[in-house]
């Protein structure tokens, strides 16, 4: 963030600034130790003195942060040595201490509306307040600090490694906890911290680093995260609600990558998508043993979902054929129809107007469990002690048929068929000019999405047990838009985190359901005023990044050398 | 300059009495050229004379309103990309090179028309998929090394410079497999040196038993350059012959800078005649 305070006045101000921010920072960290409230019902309880609750305990790493952030330089330039220059201190102790502004600011906010009007807010919670405000407005004048070279820092193997584990292992905690919170206000005092923590570290130059740590270690990474995603259920102990969430996001996260297939590499924007999920489920119910299916035709699950797959794909296929010679604006209008197109017919073929396919609006209920290999779906396990519910089993399911998929999606981007539709993206003329079959690739994009959208939604018609049109509206089309958008166009894993993020925001906020689409939308302006490539970015957009990291590493280093050798001559190199 | 002994070649592309008519403007006029195997046709004329417009007839980009080409003996198919599996590979005036793509793949979307592997095979990794693609990821950096990219297949080609991304261009269409590449404008903004060095690829291209077509402004890079020179006016052939034959040529030094100024004193009347029919 660029300010608009002169460099010289930074200059001039800098030892009084960071006097001011580490009082403040000192402030924030006394703060907790003081009550923020007066009732004890907010926050999950922040009214004792003396005892930090354990957002409070998790709330003191920034101020920590900024604490050290800006007290570590004080020891000068010479003994800092290389680390002067790998770490941006100054710029990383102003988004710290903004972000810690933010939270206490979300918390206190949280406190007043909860309890009932700002005399509720005690000692700690004005403190904290007066404490961040002081960090972020004496960060503010502090002399910018250069891009920070930690991402070109060599690091053993081993440290690589361990840090992916030890980063997935905060991410199964971390979410065991924010899931098991019940207070919106806790929830989302939690997630601007977590936001702030996130940019502090970034600023640090840790997700630079962690980057190449895990392009360096790609399977380890892939498999840590696998691992973590089936030791999920294990963290709930038997609680169905949190486990509905985890299988409705992989399901939601499952139709998004077919999505992101469409979106993010052939470039083709399509409004309807939720159309195929919902072709999935209603096939996999009319298929079903339920007792209102309505095809007299009960193939084994297998065999249902290559169904459900096959009649998504088709119906890609019908929409695709015609409309592919239209593009931009105008496919996603024909798109945006077919969605609605869909929804209708499924209302209509009710019996009245003509096949009783669906039973209109009433849809399918009553859909059995899965049952695959004698292993019932619907029946909970007791495994290692913990109740594993009916959930997570098909939390599991999906989670091995996202593996599948994602396999899948990473083996065709990789491939002749994925640079084509990259191609086709970047230039669709020049694409065929160079000969690439842009109709077939256009065709099979929209037939494999589907194809893996209607997997997902035999799974989810059994899932849910009833199927009906109402569950697929344009709506559910424009959050998997937004999840593919939000988390990085053509990625795997940014689809994943948008996925999460939007099914788990609105399920954590019933309480803000008036406003989730308000907060959605600011949320999208944000993310494409500030991030337009979303959270992860395509890494053929990023490969400048890496490109001869090594090479720039020595080369710095060599440079610091020289330097460092100029300003203390009698010494050669130095310890770090 | 360039002496080679004239060797009898087959014709490679003939393209007979090509017009291309937008509305109520004709572009391209009735032209026809022919290309013989390893040989360099240059292509000139002024800004707006229909250059372009010829190349986008001989691509399949444009179906042209009457005439024929024929390309190796066979009537040119009317699809951009069935053009590129008979043999023949353009690039743009402006750079369209896959922006958000690296050098090596922007080379090896090219060879989508000559490789086989489809999505199954892509999917469940099968040897031929793999065989294919290491031959596939061979012969790019082949191709960049032969255009003097060696180094720099893993950059975006969007961060390549200027010159560089000429060359990939020409790299992607190399991988295409072609028998005549269409240079558009190849040296385009580029500095005397730089130009220099397309000169040089362009001769070897030609020594690799390619023939190539190559539009340009740059005389002394076209005079240099081609075997034969084809001078296009208001959509119309005016002069096609050797360069020496064409560069000397009255009307093509009119058609660029006018006519001498005692001509235009003489028979002023004459001139603006001409200017009005265009």
């Amino acid at each position: 963030m660029r300010t608009v305070i002169p460099d010289q006045l930074k200059v001039q101000l800098r030892y009084p600034a960071r006097a001011v921010g580490l009082a403040g920072a000192a402030a924030m960290v006394a703060s907790v130790f003081l009550p923020w409230s007066y009732g004890h019902e907010a926050l999950d309880d922040v009214g004792f003195t003396g005892l930090p609750s354990p957002l409070q305990f998790v709330f003191l790493i920034l101020p920590i942060a900024i604490l050290a952030l800006l007290g570590i330089p004080l020891v000068g330039k010479a003994k800092l040595g290389r680390w002067a220059k790998i770490v941006a201190w100054n710029t990383t102790a102003k988004t710290a201490s903004l972000g810690a502004l933010a939270t206490v600011v979300v918390a206190l906010a949280a406190i007043a509306i909860e309890l009932g009007g700002l005399v509720n807010i005690e000692t700690g919670g004005w403190l904290a307040l007066v404490g961040a405000i002081l960090a972020a407005a004496a960060t503010v004048f502090l002399p910018d600090s250069p891009e920070p070279t930690l991402s070109r820092v060599k690091s053993p193997r081993w440290l690589q490694i361990t840090a992916i584990v030890v980063v997935m292992a905060i991410v199964l905690f971390g979410s065991a906890y924010a899931l098991g919170m019940d207070d919106a206000g806790a929830f989302l005092t939690l997630a601007a911290l977590l936001v702030g923590i996130i940019l502090t570290l970034r600023q640090f130059g840790v997700f630079g680093w962690l980057g190449i740590a895990s392009a360096n270690n790609n399977r380890v990474l892939v498999m840590s995260a696998f691992v973590v995603a089936f030791a999920f259920p294990f963290t709930q102990n038997g609680s169905n609600a949190n486990m509905s969430i985890a299988a409705q996001v992989l399901i939601f996260a499952a139709t998004a990558l077919g999505l992101n297939i469409v979106v993010g590499l052939v470039g083709l924007l399509d409004l309807g998508y939720i159309a195929f999920l919902g072709a999935g489920a209603f096939t996999a119910a009319v298929l079903s043993d339920s007792a209102f299916a309505t095809i007299n035709f009960h193939p084994p699950f297998i065999v249902t979902v290559l169904i459900a797959g096959t009649v998504s794909s088709l119906l890609g296929l019908m929409i695709g054929a015609p409309t592919l010679r239209v593009s931009g604006d105008y496919l996603a209008i024909v798109t945006l129809a077919f969605g609605e197109i869909f929804r209708i017919s499924m209302l209509n073929l009710d019996g009245s107007d003509g096949p009783n396919i669906t039973h209109g609006s009433a849809g399918i209920p009553g859909i059995p469990d899965l049952n695959l290999f004698g292993f019932d779906f619907g029946q909970a396990h007791i495994i290692a002690g913990i109740e594993i519910g009916r959930f997570a089993n098909y939390f599991w399911l999906m989670l091995l048929v996202m593996a599948l998929i994602i396999l899948v999606f990473t083996n065709i981007n990789h491939s002749r068929i994925g640079r084509g539709w990259v191609a086709i993206r970047e230039d669709e003329m020049a694409a065929e000019a160079m000969g690439v079959n842009t109709f077939a690739l256009k065709l099979l994009a929209f037939a494999g999405g589907a194809f893996l959208a209607g997997i997902a939604g035999a799974i989810k018609a059994h899932h849910d047990v009833s199927v009906t049109p109402e569950q697929y509206v344009f709506l559910e089309s424009a959050f998997l838009l937004a999840a593919v958008v939000l988390g990085g166009m053509g990625t795997v894993s940014g689809v994943l985190i948008g996925a999460v993020i939007l099914k788990v925001l609105p399920e954590k906020l019933r309480f803000f359901s008036d406003y989730r689409l308000l907060l959605f939308g600011l949320l999208m302006i944000l993310m494409m005023r500030f991030r337009p490539e979303g959270i992860i970015a395509d890494e053929r957009r990023q490969l400048e990044f890496h490109d001869d990291d090594e090479e720039l590493a020595d080369e710095i280093e060599e440079e610091l050398i020289t330097h460092h050798a100029h300003l203390n001559p009698e010494r050669k190199g130095f310890e770090l | 300059m360039n002496e080679r002994p004239e060797v009898s070649r087959e014709v490679l592309l003939d393209a007979r009495n090509v017009t291309m008519q937008f509305g109520g403007l004709r572009a391209v006029n009735d032209v026809s050229l022919q290309v013989h195997t390893g040989e360099i046709v240059g292509l000139i004329g002024p800004n707006g004379a229909g250059k372009t417009t010829f190349f986008n007839c001989l691509t399949g980009l444009y179906q042209p309103t009457s005439g024929a080409v024929e390309f190796a003996g066979q009537a040119l198919p009317p699809k951009p990309r069935l053009v590129v599996r008979a043999g023949m590979a353009r690039t743009f005036q402006n750079i369209r090179l896959f922006h958000n793509m690296t050098a090596i793949e922007n080379v090896m979307v090219g060879m989508y028309s000559r490789t086989k592997t489809n999505a199954i095979d892509a999917i469940l990794r099968l040897p031929r998929h793999r065989r294919e693609e290491e031959e596939s990821t061979q012969r790019a950096k082949d191709l960049l090394e032969f255009v003097g990219l060696t180094g720099s297949g893993d950059s975006l080609s969007r961060n390549l410079p200027y010159g560089d991304q000429r060359r990939l261009e020409i790299a992607r269409a190399l991988a295409t497999d072609p028998q005549l590449l269409l240079l558009d404008e190849p040296t385009a903004g580029m500095n005397p040196q730089e130009t220099r060095q397309a000169e040089e690829l362009i001769f070897k291209i030609r020594d690799l038993g390619l023939a190539v077509l190559v539009i340009e402004h740059d005389m002394r890079f076209i005079f240099n350059l081609c075997d034969r020179v084809a001078c296009l006016v208001r959509g119309a052939v005016l002069v096609e012959g050797p360069p020496a034959v064409v560069q000397n040529d009255p009307r093509v030094i009119e058609a660029y800078i006018g006519m001498p100024a005692n001509d235009v004193a003489a028979k002023p009347t004459a001139a603006t005649e001409e200017d009005a029919d265009a």
